[in-house]
């Protein structure tokens, strides 16, 4: 055990692993945070707090993993470059991991021109691959960046993100070996649309024998509406959704019913996908949907945190 | 080289306004190439200036000239004359033009009619491209003579990030993700091995991070003898 | 022209344009103006240097006539020089002056109609516009 965080317990285990995403209010009122964990509890093995997510201001993702465990859920907290130098980064991951957070999710994170911050300077010391470097030597050998070594160094489970839809796509895989290479225990993708996209992906991660080192957890989201599905197609850089899931929520009655039946089905068959050792589930502005996306997908009850 | 934009004509006729004689210098070295602070740009904005003063009724004099290099203190001593007789400098150079001539009139007022842009390079006839952040300590060996400090907008060290979208950077489609083109040079090189390796975290020491940077070269220094002038007695 | 008003400069390309400004000189026209023809061998050649100077020089408004972009004596030149005109009119806005004080337009040799016509419309706005700095012209 790494870090003994329930999510490693899980993927330890051999179960079929759920994450999901929780995004903090733009403000400082704990309680949508409150309300989630409550009404997601038990949905998922642990639960990501995005890090200002689209470079938008919003409540920090380790006092939202402070909230978020005394209703008794695990957190996995991001933590994006953009913001941050090494010197705040390392800084942080010893704070997180005194308060108790064990999973941890290294990101480059989304450049500040998409938010509501655009003048920022950005930051950028480090890339996700630096970032899980930096974070694995310091968690296994106590030594900082800076080559200071350091007592009781941080026990956290190392995440990182991966798209097999953002171009060069032959070096997509190349690009996970990279992370694990640099430290990653686990990895969540991009949403996923596009199975046979995904299939060719996994078959190069597998032909690497990545499936083997690193815990691959598949990215869904479900949509509302037709109109999502077409934003995330042609608005959000490195996303592929096929045109007849397109037309298939265009063409339905009740489309957030439709949207949620969608997930669930892509969830049944990404469970089929050799190498493929969990979810991660991005209900974003629609968290409340979750359980009822894990209840249908036959993913209750999940093993209880030991 | 270092590419500039000329700033906005209102900006520059509010800096100048108080002023009643301006001298204009303009430069013939880069800013001059990216039709920024040339010659004839000096002329440009000196009658843009004249006509606008004409229609506002002011009245300003107006001296524009052009130095064969602004960031070189002896082209700027040789119009020593004609800096002292102005009440203001509106420098058409990259910044480093202008702070000479400030640093060395530091009585003067000085100010910037361009804003300086970036380390960049002609793509074509009016296109510049920024292609070096100056972090002094080049790295593009490695990732087939492309650099990504400078061309990635997150200056990514180990590939590009997720958001790479048909070869185009996610923060401005127009523009190619670096990334994406050193993976196609390095394909054509036939050394992709190189996008294997994990680069740990750069040292920023010998960029700006490091603190202001003043190079000095002993073999090319003048010796105090120089300086004085003096002949060197054995 | 000394100090007839409204003072129009057009800067005439060698090829078309001043083809076009003889022949409708040759059908009788004349002008009730103080036009200034500069000849110039290219639309092309003409930097907007060259029109700002015009205007300081006392110039109320200034043309640049060259060949139709498409049957250009050489080619691409009076795509260029409407290029230095866009650039000119926006630097005119820039410091609060009328941007329609300087116009490019096109002919060919044979439009001798078309010449008069220009001269007329940039005489018209010299005349409502007035001399630069003066508060305006009659259309004020």
């Amino acid at each position: 055990m790494k870090a003994g965080s329930n999510l490693e317990k899980v993927f330890e285990s051999g179960e079929f692993a759920v994450t999901a995403e929780i995004g903090p209010p733009q403000s400082s009122n704990p309680e949508p945070l409150t309300h989630h964990a409550k009404m997601m509890k038990g949905s998922a093995d642990a639960f990501n707090l995005t890090d200002n997510q689209t470079a938008v201001v919003r409540l920090s993702s380790i006092a939202s993993a402070a909230i978020i465990m005394k209703e008794g859920i695990e957190p996995v907290i991001q933590m994006t470059c953009r913001d941050r130098n090494r010197i705040a980064l390392q800084s942080d991951l010893l704070g997180a991991s005194a308060i108790g957070v064990r999973n941890v999710l290294c990101l480059t994170g989304d450049h500040q021109t998409f938010g509501n911050e655009k003048s920022a300077k950005s930051v950028f010391d480090f890339d996700s691959v630096s970032e899980l470097y930096t974070f694995d030597r310091l968690r296994t050998e106590g030594v900082q960046s800076g080559g200071e070594k350091i007592e009781d160094p941080p026990k956290v489970y190392l995440g990182c993100a991966e798209n097999p839809f953002a171009t060069p796509y032959e070096f997509r895989a190349m690009r996970l070996a990279k992370k694990i290479a640099a430290g990653a225990d686990f990895v969540q993708t991009q949403a996923i649309f596009d199975m046979d996209m995904f299939e060719s992906w996994m078959d190069e991660v597998r032909g690497r024998g990545l499936d083997k080192k690193v815990h691959i957890l598949a990215g869904v989201i479900p949509m509302k509406t037709a109109g999502a599905a077409r934003y995330m197609k042609n608005k959000v850089p490195g996303m592929i959704v096929p045109n007849y899931i397109i037309d298939r929520m265009k063409k339905a009655s009740d489309p957030k019913e439709e949207g949620i039946k969608l997930c669930v089905e892509q969830i049944e068959t990404l469970r089929t996908v050799k190498g493929v050792h969990g979810v991660h589930i991005m209900a974003v502005m629609w968290e409340e949907m979750v359980p009822r996306i894990v209840e249908m997908a036959g993913l209750m009850p999940r093993p209880a945190p030991k | 080289m270092i590419v500039a934009e000329r700033k906005p004509l209102d900006e520059i006729a509010e800096m100048i306004a108080p002023f009643r004689k301006v001298a204009v210098i303009g430069c013939r070295s880069c800013v001059a190439i990216c039709l920024a602070g040339g010659e004839k740009e000096v002329n440009m904005l000196v009658s843009a200036m004249k006509l606008k003063n004409r229609n506002e009724g002011r009245e300003q004099e107006f001296d524009g000239f052009v130095l064969e290099r602004q960031c070189e203190k002896e082209w700027v001593k040789e119009v020593e004359d004609r800096i002292l007789a102005s009440d203001i400098v509106l420098s058409m150079s990259c910044s480093l033009g202008a702070q000479t001539v400030g640093d060395m009139y530091p009585h003067k007022i000085v100010v910037p009619g361009l804003n300086t842009k970036m380390f960049g390079v002609p793509e074509e006839q009016g296109v510049w491209s920024e292609k070096c952040l100056g972090c002094g300590d080049c790295m593009i060996s490695t990732t087939g003579g492309i650099c990504p400090i400078a061309r990635c907008a997150k200056s990514m060290l180990n590939g590009p990030c997720g958001g790479s979208s048909d070869g185009h950077c996610e923060v401005n489609l127009d523009i190619e993700c670096a990334w994406y083109a050193i993976h196609e040079r390095l394909k054509l090189q036939g050394r992709l091995d190189l996008m294997e390796t994990v680069r740990p975290p750069k040292d920023w020491v010998p960029s700006h991070s490091g603190g202001r940077r003043v190079l000095v070269r002993e073999d090319a220094k003048l010796t105090q003898h120089q300086k004085r002038g003096e002949e060197v007695v054995e | 022209m000394a100090d007839r008003r409204p003072k129009v400069v057009g800067f005439c390309c060698e090829r078309h344009a001043m083809d076009s400004s003889i022949f409708s000189a040759r059908s009788g026209r004349t002008y009730d103006t103080g036009l200034r023809i500069i000849r110039v061998p290219c639309s092309g050649r003409v930097d907007g240097m060259h029109i700002l100077n015009a205007l300081e020089e006392g110039a109320d408004a200034v043309f640049v006539l060259g060949c139709l972009e498409k049957n250009c004596y050489y080619d691409t030149g009076s795509v260029e020089g409407r290029k230095r005109v866009e650039y000119v009119k926006s630097m005119l806005s820039e410091v609060g002056l009328e941007p329609e004080r300087v116009e490019m337009f096109n002919v060919s040799s044979s439009m001798a109609w078309k010449f008069p016509e220009i001269v007329s419309r940039m005489t018209e706005v010299a005349r409502r516009l007035g001399p630069i700095g003066s508060g305006g012209g009659d259309g004020r």
